[in-house]
């Protein structure tokens, strides 16, 4: 009898704590979409703030995040491919792969401020690229390019080796192979990958807070060598540095709203391209 | 017909050369792409070594000149000072580990009871929707969560306690247990799963329950991976930045009381670094701050990547 209970007791607050997280889930979603969407219009999509950033949209924000997510991927996806197809295709097991095995994982948990920091010393110093979108871009690339090499790798592994085999055998040299037999393959797995990595980069802050964002800029960027308005940091602005931070609550809800929104959008994308790909490759094998 | 046998054998030999040459090409060719790939590779290597470099280039003049002391024997961070600059870190340490340790003590039975839900209980359908669930709430933005913390947690933490406001160490170590919780779900189930079927199957038939079979034989063989799990999630923690910068109050005060305004070694760094002229005493000593910081991620991340590796040796 004792044991029964003991069972019933743990399997029951295993349940609980699985609700427990849904539930938090839920609450963040429900209070941005609640208290955000009352904000939302055409004007707040489109406009630039006005009255000391009182009034008005976050149109600056959008594009810059968007500018700058560009870049991100402009320099993250073909060294995280290049790289992954190196580890997966090429790499015989020895202690230079470890190595570099090794160095993508501690990239993956390098604080996000620490590569502000090093973006700062580098592209902003070093390069004498100024604070600019493309010193943002460039370190938000640096954060994502080990994410991107794993969902790479993730991508290649999903190929299966007869296809490799298969061209090898009738004489195809080893990049004909991989250019024509497993790359296409590959593809839709690695656009999962870098969805993910996009969202990701767009939803960060401590690595632009010092290599390009700015606080409110009267206007648009005109090149890549500007400062540029983002929507996260936006949002920390609006929360804990504006002067009439009560008053602007609802903007700031707004704010929170648009880039949740945009982030679960890329990031539902990339869940269900996944989800199809891998219907469809359950079919091939 | 002596000649033609001539013409065609210096046609062979014409040929076995062209292939000959060809092939050469063609090797050189293959040969130039996989060191075109190779370079690629140890990118990673290069920039975690880059990193490494610049931090303790900048920060290390600063600890010679002013001494280990200076840094690391004083709680005292107020480098704003008119009078006399002071660059003690071990506040702002010790504010990272409280709210990195509040943080672990509410995710991880929080995250490991519901990866086991996920793994060993949930029924298909209920899984199908946990686990893009955990994604999701992986891709919640930091600056978010922080946002929620100040308008959420905020007025709720002072109502619950009776304190004047809640930007506090509580506030920032619930909101860095939702950070870290995606990473200790999502890895220990892994860990969980990996447990080879034939242990869950002997422990059923030895009459072993389905809750003594989880937490006597399936919570121990996956524990390597559970430990490793909470490591990463710990990493992430330590290195997260808007969430404790918004929700923590940032005062940089040694405490040990959750109720009160600290500030995180992250946080630091990023309120100081864009008001402070570069190349300023000030301004190395955040680079002290951000090595200190790239170290203790690197050590957490390390010890975890050791003993996933252990783990994986012992499976095969």
């Amino acid at each position: 009898m004792k044991r029964k209970w003991s069972e019933k007791i743990g399997f029951f607050s295993l349940f609980l704590s699985g609700v427990l997280v849904l539930f938090i889930l839920g609450v963040i979603l429900y209070d941005i979409f609640s208290k955000g969407s009352g904000a939302i219009s055409w004007e707040f999509l489109s406009e630039s703030p006005r009255q000391g950033m009182t009034e008005g949209g976050i149109f600056p924000a959008i594009l810059g995040t968007f500018l700058v997510s560009l870049i991100t991927v402009v320099f993250a996806v073909p060294f995280g491919m290049f790289s992954a197809i190196y580890l997966h295709e090429y790499a015989r097991p020895g202690r230079l792969t470890r190595l570099i095995r090794l160095a993508i994982r501690n990239l993956s948990g390098v604080p996000s401020i620490v590569y502000g920091l090093f973006g700062v010393v580098l592209f902003v110093q070093m390069m004498r690229f100024g604070t600019s979108i493309l010193s943002a871009g460039l370190t938000l690339g640096l954060l994502t390019l080990p994410w991107t090499i794993t969902a790479c790798e993730e991508a290649l592994k999903t190929v299966p080796k007869s296809y490799r085999e298969g061209a090898l055998a009738l004489g195809a040299t080893k990049w004909y192979t991989i250019r024509t037999n497993v790359l296409p393959y590959a593809i839709p797995g690695m656009m999962t990958g870098m969805i993910l990595g996009l969202a990701r980069a767009a939803g960060e802050t401590a690595p632009i807070l010092f290599t390009g964002a700015a606080f409110f800029l009267p206007n648009l960027p005109k090149s890549l060598f500007d400062q540029f308005m983002a929507l996260p940091y936006h949002l920390y602005i609006m929360a804990t540095q504006h002067h009439a931070i009560e008053k602007v609550r609802p903007l700031a809800y707004g704010t929170a709203l648009v880039l949740l929104g945009m982030v679960l959008l890329l990031n539902i994308s990339a869940i269900l391209i996944r989800y199809r790909y891998r219907q469809r490759m359950k079919g091939q094998s | 017909m002596d000649g033609e046998t001539e013409i065609g054998h210096k046609i062979v030999v014409i040929e076995k050369e062209i292939s000959m040459k060809l092939r050469k090409g063609q090797k050189l060719k293959e040969t130039l792409i996989e060191k075109f790939f190779l370079l690629n590779g140890i990118l990673a290597i290069l920039i975690l070594l880059g990193i490494f470099s610049l931090l303790f280039i900048k920060g290390f003049p600063a600890i010679r000149e002013l001494g280990w002391k200076t840094f690391f024997g004083s709680a005292v961070w107020n480098p704003t000072s008119y009078e006399k600059a002071r660059y003690g870190i071990l506040s702002l340490i010790n504010s990272t580990l409280m709210v990195t340790l509040g943080a672990l003590v509410i995710a991880v039975p929080l995250g490991v009871s519901c990866a086991a839900f996920i793994s060993e209980m949930a029924p298909p359908r209920l899984r199908e929707f946990l686990k893009p669930a955990v994604e999701i709430l992986a891709g919640i933005p930091s600056v978010v969560v922080g946002f929620l913390g100040i308008v959420l947690v905020n007025p709720l933490i002072s109502k619950v306690f009776g304190v004047s406001h809640g930007l506090n160490a509580l506030n920032g170590a619930l909101l860095l247990a939702v950070m870290s919780l995606p990473t200790i779900i999502s890895l220990s189930e892994d860990a969980l799963r990996a447990v080879p079927h034939t242990y869950r199957e002997a422990s059923l038939a030895l009459g072993a329950n389905r809750w003594q079979t989880l937490v006597r034989v399936l919570i121990p063989s996956g524990l390597s991976g559970i430990i490793a799990s909470i490591m990463l999630g710990m990493g992430r923690a330590i290195g997260e930045t808007m969430t404790v910068l918004m929700a923590t109050g940032n005062a940089p005060a040694l405490t040990f009381n959750f109720l009160e305004a600290i500030q995180t070694m992250t946080a630091t760094i990023a309120i100081e670094l864009g008001e402070v002229p570069y190349n300023t005493a000030h301004y190395y000593a955040l680079f002290v701050i951000g090595f200190v910081l790239f170290v203790m991620t690197f050590l957490v991340n390390l010890v975890s990547d050791l003993i996933l590796q252990k783990y994986q040796e012992v499976e095969r």
